[in-house]
């Protein structure tokens, strides 16, 4: 066989050979392609993770203010012990789940108008209505809304126009509900929109042919169809609430902190343990409503 | 993928994490020993002479602190060119500071830090003593400017203070009727919901400074100097306030917004708000309570491994001349520590010396109470003061 091989080959007999070992352990050829995407998230996205995990176990020194390497649990103690720190995830958890429903209610019907009755020019003005917020910054929308819901705002005006009284919302905490409902909606029509859209026109036509009403077949066929859809998007409202700290901190009030304020402050302070296992209370409870939406088949529907 | 597939990535992946655990738990080793020797305090003051400019300076600086009508004509000298990093707090600023192993991460080198992030910067080993004579400026500094508490620890210098302004306490005129006299005015149930208060824990100095002369009794004598007793009754007289105010402002624009809004029409904020809001015909008024007021002094901090000492000392240097005191001083609406640049103030805007109370007699300097780290030493020997940490869980929960 040797003396067919033309000049210049060992290389392209190297080739064929690595070619060859390649075909014959597709595992080997799978974990070479794998290699640099996997090792970038387990140490880039699971590093960082860890990191946060190990030093929610270390501690300050009192005097210099420098991170002392001793395991203790004090941390979570002081969580744990301090009412403060409930309060805070209460309020936390408590508006992300309001902002959730809320976008879900409004979400829903939207979505459905967009899915099965617009015409397609009118859908993809709704398209569009629905994605402009989201050219602009957030930052920008969300200063928008402070001048908005402003004693002197434009809400107040509109209101003492036609006869009725200051409404006082401003920097409070349902003005932190109004605005993280108006700035995550699109997360939720969305992914409603293309759960409703793939629902056979002919299950609605066998509802009714069953002698379903409207209601029965909303009730009955609908909404377990678009269920998966609706929880997809809650995953995206209720995370993006829960992560922020930037919205309590321009339109909230006095008590409107949240988890990411309080660990923005320990981190400036600078108690980066503290703020460590403060942050590790979203990721529970993000895992946990993670759960409960695999349960309900949410990751079925993207 | 077949089923033996999946287990080999599965095992792949496990190894993988194992590795990610050892690298992160390396790395913060790594970091751990870097932040305890720069923890040791250094006695050595500085260069004996200022070298040639390396070319850049790198600084954290509150807005405006080198702004470009004053630091062109420093780069154009010098060669040095200024790369800034804007902070929005004190916090950010420490956070920076201590950033990539502390010490200003070996890419900082100065900070224009207040009197509450500077002695945390200076028990972090994150600053270094700065040779002070050549700084020739210094000489001319109004005294208390010279060696103040919150930047000179036993005659060591760890930097030169740049400018100061008072915390005053500003109304709305067409709203509050009479015009308040007294810091009590913000303890006050009349003005529930008109309130606001800067988001800070360094903030419960203000109450203290109250309590200093309304509750005599507690025995306050610096509201930087609190032990458990008056601390408690000054968080005490904190949480009461909560229900009055109705905003906890992050950034002073975010105050000055809700008064220009109408949403509070009283709170504690600084002069160039109140210059703003003016300017804007917003109709409010500052007062400095007769008995003064807490206040905020600014210093240039060396950083420990600062890449670029020589162009730092001579921004130090340039900074605290008479002109470019003056510039930045209406720039950003403070008051310098050279009282030599009062006459070119005066040139900028008429009467802005005055205004900006830099031709006051020393006893006005004296009802100022200035900004400094809360530590357990206050000085009775006995290290029971409350820390900076226990103020900021206190105003954790006063505000949370």
């Amino acid at each position: 066989m040797a003396e067919l091989v033309e000049a210049g080959a060992p290389l392209r007999s190297a080739r064929l050979r690595i070619s060859a070992v390649l075909w014959r352990r597709p595992w080997l050829k799978l974990s070479l392609l794998l290699a640099a995407p996997v090792l970038a998230f387990a140490v880039v996205y699971l590093g960082a993770l860890v990191s946060l995990f190990v030093s929610a176990f270390w501690q300050i020194d009192a005097f210099t203010a420098a991170v002392v390497h001793k395991w203790t649990l004090d941390n979570f103690k002081t969580l744990w012990n301090d009412h403060t720190y409930w309060r805070i995830t209460g309020r936390t958890i408590g508006i992300a789940a309001a902002v959730t429903v809320t976008d879900a209610v409004l979400a829903f019907p939207l979505a459905y108008f967009m899915a099965r009755l617009a015409t397609p020019r009118l859908r993809a003005l709704l398209f569009i209505a629905v994605l402009l917020p989201l050219w602009s910054s957030y930052l920008v929308r969300i200063y928008a809304w402070r001048t908005i819901l402003a004693k002197d705002g434009a809400l107040n005006w509109f209101l003492n126009g036609i006869g009725l009284p200051d409404t006082g919302l401003a920097y409070t905490n349902t003005a932190m509900w109004i605005v993280f409902s108006y700035v995550w909606l699109p997360f939720m029509v969305l992914p409603v929109y293309a759960a409703l859209e793939r629902i056979p026109d002919n299950y609605l036509e066998a509802s009714q042919d069953l002698g379903a009403k409207g209601s029965r077949t909303l009730r009955s066929v609908i909404l377990p169809l678009a269920l998966p859809g609706i929880v997809a998007g809650s995953i995206f409202t209720f995370s993006l609430t829960l992560g922020d700290f930037i919205t309590p901190a321009l339109v909230g009030g006095a008590g409107s902190s949240f988890i990411g304020n309080v660990v923005h402050d320990k981190v400036g302070q600078p108690d980066i343990p503290f703020a460590a296992a403060f942050a590790t209370v979203p990721v529970v409870v993000m895992g946990i409503y993670l759960l409960i939406a695999r349960r309900l088949g949410a990751f079925e529907a993207v | 993928m077949s089923r033996a597939n999946r287990r080999y990535l599965g095992w792949a992946a496990l190894g993988l994490l194992t590795g990610a655990l050892a690298v992160a738990a390396a790395g913060c080793g790594g970091g751990s020993s870097s932040s305890k020797s720069a923890a040791q305090t250094t006695t050595t003051v500085g260069p004996a002479s200022i070298g040639k400019g390396e070319g850049a300076l790198n600084l954290i600086e509150w807005p405006y602190y080198s702004d470009p009508s004053f630091a062109n004509k420093f780069t154009q000298q010098t060669g040095c060119k200024i790369h800034r990093k804007d902070a929005g707090s004190s916090n950010e600023m420490v956070a920076l500071m201590r950033a990539g192993g502390g010490g200003g991460g070996g890419q900082w080198d100065l900070v224009s830090a207040s009197g509450d992030a500077s002695l945390r910067l200076i028990r972090g080993g994150d600053v270094k003593p700065v040779n002070i004579k050549l700084i020739p400026s210094w000489n001319d500094f109004i005294p208390i400017f010279k060696s103040p508490a919150h930047n000179t620890i036993n005659g060591v210098h760890y930097g030169v203070s740049l400018q100061w302004g008072p915390n005053v306490l500003l109304y709305n005129k067409t709203k509050i009727k009479p015009g308040p006299t007294s810091w009590g005015a913000l303890y006050d149930p009349k003005y529930k919901g008109e309130i606001t208060i800067p988001n800070n824990p360094i903030q419960i100095a203000d109450a203290a400074f109250y309590l200093m002369h309304s509750q005599p009794d507690l025995g306050i004598k610096d509201p930087y100097e609190l032990n458990k007793k008056q601390f408690d009754a000054t968080v005490a007289l904190l949480k009461k306030q909560r229900k009055l105010v109705k905003l906890y402002w992050n950034y002073d624009t975010d105050g000055r917004s809700a008064f220009a809004n109408g949403d509070v029409s009283l709170g504690a904020i600084w002069p160039v708000d109140t210059i703003a809001l003016q300017a804007k015909g917003v109709p409010v008024k500052e007062v400095i309570p007769s008995v003064g007021a807490t206040g905020w002094a600014d210093t240039w901090m060396l950083a420990k491994h600062a890449p670029h000492p020589n162009c730092a000392y001579l921004w130090m240097k340039y900074a605290t001349t008479p002109q470019v005191e003056a510039k930045q001083a209406l720039v950003f609406g403070e008051t310098p520590v050279n009282p030599k640049a009062c006459p070119f103030m005066d040139k900028i805007q008429a009467g802005s010396c005055a205004k900006y109370h830099l031709n006051e007699p020393l006893a006005y300097y004296n009802t100022i109470k200035f900004w400094k780290t809360p530590i357990p030493n206050c000085g009775n020997g006995k290290n029971d003061c409350m820390d900076y940490n226990a103020w900021q869980t206190a105003w954790t929960q006063i505000t949370g």
